[in-house]
C-alpha cells in the first residue's frame, strides 16, 4: 500500500526525521490560512499516489496567501493520471542548494534489505542507475543483523558532505531504517533529500510503500487500503479474489494467478484483447464463482467472458453451478466460453450442458474461440 | 531417483487440525506419501485421519525419528513461528504452503534457514511432487506421471497445466517443484537447476516463470555461464500484465522498470533456452528436443 506524501512525512516526524513544516488543505480557504501561518509563502503539493505529479502541474508555488487560494482552487479537483486531487500538502518553501537521494528497499534478488544513496537527487533514480551507476551506492543489510554503524559510514563517506551534514545524514538513515522495519515497508524513499542554503539536510519529498500482507499488524492503515482501488477492485477484494482492470473486451476468469495470466496472454496471442485479470484463487465455491462471473458479465466493456478452470482443490461442479447462476441473471447479451477440467469434471460439464453451454478441454482452444466470438460481437449493430 | 522428496520422505504436517491441513493430509496419504505425524499447539493427543497430533514439533520428532520433512498450513501471522520451530527441530526440508506472509518475516526466516542448511520451499507455493514416490503439497496428483522432466515453477495451477500437457505427451516428471509466488522464496530457480543437474533421472528441465523480480534472468545467466548440460524449456506468464499492478501473487508485479515478461523471454532465448508461447507448446518443445 502506497502512503500519501503527508502520511509518509507524518511517519518521518514521528521518528525524529524533521521535515519542512506543513499542513493539509482540503479547501482553498485552508490553503490560504496555512500559507498565512507559514509567513505568506508556500508550496502546494497535490496529494496523489501516482508518480510524476510535478511534471503534470501538481506542484505550485504561492508568493502570497491569496495566490495560494487561487492555486488551490485550480489544483483541488483536478485529475493527475486519472487520480482526483482531494487534498494539498501546503508546506514551507525550502531554498534548495543541492539535492541528494536516499532510499531503503526490499531487494528481491538477494533476499535482504538494501539502502541506496546518491549525491544526485531529485531525479528518476532508475535513470541515474542506468546512466551513471558510479554516482549511486548500494549497501546491503542482513535483516537478521540489522543496520550497523559501518553500513551508515559507507553511505555518509560516499556523499561528499561536511562533518555536520554527515552526522545529520547518519541520523536520517538510522531513523528511516527504523520506519522501514517498524512499518513493514517495501520502500521508504526521500527524493530529493535537499541541502538548503544554510547547509541543513531537509527531506523535501517522501515516499513509503507498506507490504499489504503486513497490514494486519498496522491497523491504522488497514482500512485505508481501499483508497487506491476502483469500485470493481474493492468489490473483488471483499470477495477474496484478485482483480486488475485492462482495456480490452474479453473478460478473463481463472483459478490461480499464473494460469489466469497465461489465459490473458493466450487471448492476446490469438489477436484478442483481455478486459481484466480475475483470479478466483483455490477452492472457490459456487457463490464465489457466481460473484466473480456476475461482476464481469455486468461490466459494460466485457463482450465475451472466458473462464479457464483447472480443478485441483477447486471443484468443477461448484464452478459450473456458479457460472450457470450468473449467466441466468446477467448473461442476456454476453457470450460465455468455458474451459473446465480436473476435480469433478464430469458433473461440472453436465451442469453446463444442461444449461446449453459446452466446455472446452484445452485452454488454447477456448481462448481461440473467445477471440473469434469477440470479433463477431464487436461488428454486431445493436 | 528424484529430487527433494522420494520414498524415503517422512512428513510432519504443521497445522494438521485446520481445514486445509486436514484436507491435504488425507490427499497426501491417498497419494502414498508417508505422513507420520501432525502438530498443532494445544491439540496434542488428537488424531487426524489416523495420524497422531502433537503439541510441538520437538515432540513429534522425538517420537518419530524418521521425520525429515515438514509441510506447513499455519495461517500467515503464525507461520513464521512454525518455520523457526521446524528449523530448530532439525527438519531438512520445509514446504511452506501459507500465502500472505509479510515479506519482512519471510526474508528473515529464509536467511536463518540458509545459515542452518535447511531448505525452504515457498512461501505461497503448491509444494513438491515426485510422481509415484511422494507428494508433499496440495497439487492434484493425477495430472502428474512418473517420467524424466523436472519442473520448477513460481505458480500453482499453471504448473498443473504444464505438467498435464507433459503427462499427455507421455514424458512424465521426475520431480515438480512450485517454489512459490512471493517476492522472496526459499529456493530459487538456480537452486533447483543445480539439484536437477545432479539427478540422473531428469533429462530436461522446465522453468515456469512470471512477471516480477529477476529470478528468470538470473537463471538464464546461470544456464549460459555454467554451460548447463540438460535442455531447458521455459514459459513466462504475464506478457499482457500492466506495470505497477500486482497480478494475484505478491511477487508478480512489474516495478521500477524491471520484471516484465518480454525481457525475461529475451534473456532466456539469448541463453539458449527455448521459450514456449503456450502451456501446451512446452510439452511439444520437450518432445522435439528429447527426440533429437
Amino acid at each position: 500500500m502506497k502512503l500519501y506524501e503527508y502520511e509518509a512525512k507524518q511517519l518521518f516526524s514521528l521518528y525524529n526525521i524533521s521535515v519542512p513544516e506543513f499542513e493539509l488543505a482540503r479547501t482553498p480557504e485552508e490553503a490560504r490560512e496555512i500559507t498565512q501561518k507559514l509567513g505568506g509563502k508556500s508550496v502546494l503539493k497535490a496529494q496523489v499516489l501516482v508518480a510524476g505529479r510535478g511534471k503534470l502541474g501538481g506542484i505550485k508555488f504561492a508568493e502570497s496567501p491569496q495566490e495560494a487560494y487561487e492555486l488551490a482552487k485550480k489544483l483541488l479537483g483536478m485529475e493527475i493520471k486519472g487520480e482526483k486531487v482531494n487534498s494539498l500538502l501546503v508546506s514551507e518553501v525550502v531554498n534548495i542548494e543541492r539535492e541528494l537521494y536516499l532510499s531503503i528497499v526490499i531487494d528481491r534478488s538477494v533476499g535482504a534489505i538494501s539502502i541506496l544513496a546518491s549525491s544526485e537527487g531529485g531525479i528518476d533514480i532508475e535513470e541515474l542507475a542506468a546512466r551513471s551507476p558510479e554516482k549511486l551506492i548500494k549497501v546491503y543489510v542482513d535483516p537478521l543483523i540489522g543496520l550497523k554503524p559501518y553500513h551508515i559510514r559507507r553511505i555518509t563517506e560516499f556523499m561528499n558532505l561536511s562533518d555536520e551534514q554527515k552526522k545529520a545524514l547518519q541520523d536520517i538513515t538510522l531513523n528511516l531504517y527504523r520506519v522501514f522495519v517498524d512499518f513493514d515497508c517495501e520502500l521508504a524513499e526521500i527524493n530529493p533529500l535537499a541541502v538548503d542554503k544554510e547547509g541543513k539536510l531537509v527531506p523535501v519529498d517522501a515516499k513509503v510503500i507498506i507490504d499489504d500482507n503486513a497490514l494486519f499488524r498496522r491497523k491504522e492503515f488497514a482500512e485505508r487500503v481501499y483508497v487506491e482501488l476502483n469500485e470493481l477492485e474493492i468489490e473483488a477484494k471483499k470477495h477474496g479474489f484478485s482483480y486488475v482492470e485492462l482495456d480490452g473486451d474479453i473478460g478473463i476468469i481463472g483459478n490461480g494467478a499464473g494460469l489466469t495470466m497465461a489465459t490473458m496472454d493466450l487471448v492476446k496471442l490469438y489477436g484478442g484483447r483481455p478486459a481484466n485479470f480475475l483470479d478466483i484463487g483455490g477452492g472457490a465455491r459456487a457463490d464465489v464463482v457466481e460473484k466473480a462471473a456476475s461482476l464481469l458479465l455486468k461490466h459494460p466493456k466485457v463482450k465475451v467472458l472466458l473462464v479457464n478452470i483447472l480443478g485441483g482443490i477447486t471443484r468443477c461442479d461448484e464452478v459450473a453451478k456458479g457460472l450457470v447462476n450468473a449467466l441466468t441473471n446477467y448473461g442476456k447479451d454476453k457470450k460465455l466460453v468455458v474451459r473446465l477440467i480436473g476435480t469433478n469434471e464430469e458433473e461440472g460439464k453436465k451442469i453446463l450442458s444442461n444449461a446449453g453451454i459446452s466446455a472446452f478441454d484445452s485452454m488454447e482452444d477456448a481462448a481461440k474461440n473467445a477471440v473469434e466470438l469477440a470479433k463477431v460481437v464487436r461488428v454486431w449493430p445493436c | 531417483m528424484a529430487v527433494l522428496v522420494d520414498k524415503n520422505t517422512y512428513v510432519v504436517v504443521q497445522g494438521i487440525t485446520g481445514r486445509e491441513g486436514s484436507f491435504h493430509t488425507k490427499a497426501m496419504l491417498d497419494y502414498g506419501t508417508k505422513v507420520v505425524a501432525g502438530v498443532t499447539p494445544g491439540k496434542g493427543g488428537q488424531s487426524v485421519h489416523g495420524i497422531p497430533v502433537y503439541d510441538s514439533i520437538y515432540e513429534a520428532v522425538s517420537k518419530h525419528q524418521e521425520i525429515n520433512t515438514s509441510i506447513i498450513f499455519v495461517p500467515s501471522s503464525y507461520a513464521p513461528d512454525a518455520v523457526y520451530e521446524a528449523i530448530d527441530a532439525g527438519i531438512d526440508i520445509i514446504v511452506l504452503i501459507t500465502e500472505h506472509i509479510p515479506v519482512h518475516d519471510s526474508m528473515k526466516f529464509i536467511r536463518y534457514a540458509k545459515l542452518r542448511g535447511v531448505c525452504i520451499i515457498g512461501p505461497n507455493c503448491p509444494g513438491i511432487i515426485s510422481p509415484g514416490e511422494s507428494k508433499v503439497g496440495i497439487m492434484p496428483g493425477h495430472v502428474f506421471s512418473k517420467g524424466t522432466i523436472g519442473i520448477v515453477s513460481r505458480s500453482g495451477t499453471l504448473t498443473y497445466e504444464v505438467a498435464y500437457a507433459i503427462t499427455k505427451m507421455r514424458l512424465g516428471q521426475s520431480t515438480a517443484v512450485g517454489i512459490g509466488g512471493d517476492p522472496i522464496t526459499g529456493m530459487s530457480m538456480i537452486d533447483m537447476l543445480e539439484l536437477f543437474r545432479e539427478d540422473d533421472e531428469t533429462k530436461a528441465v522446465v522453468l515456469i516463470g512470471e512477471i516480477g523480480g529477476d529470478m528468470e534472468e538470473r537463471a538464464a545467466e546461470y544456464i549460459r555461464r555454467s554451460g548447463y548440460e540438460k535442455p531447458v524449456v521455459a514459459f513466462v506468464a504475464g506478457r499482457t500484465a500492466p506495470p505497477g499492478k500486482r497480478m494475484g501473487h505478491a511477487g508478480a508485479i512489474i516495478s521500477m522498470g524491471t520484471g516484465d515478461a518480454e525481457s525475461k523471454v529475451r534473456v532466456f532465448e539469448a541463453s539458449g533456452v527455448k521459450v514456449a508461447s503456450t502451456p501446451t507448446e512446452v510439452a511439444k518443445l520437450l518432445k522435439e528436443i528429447l527426440k533429437g
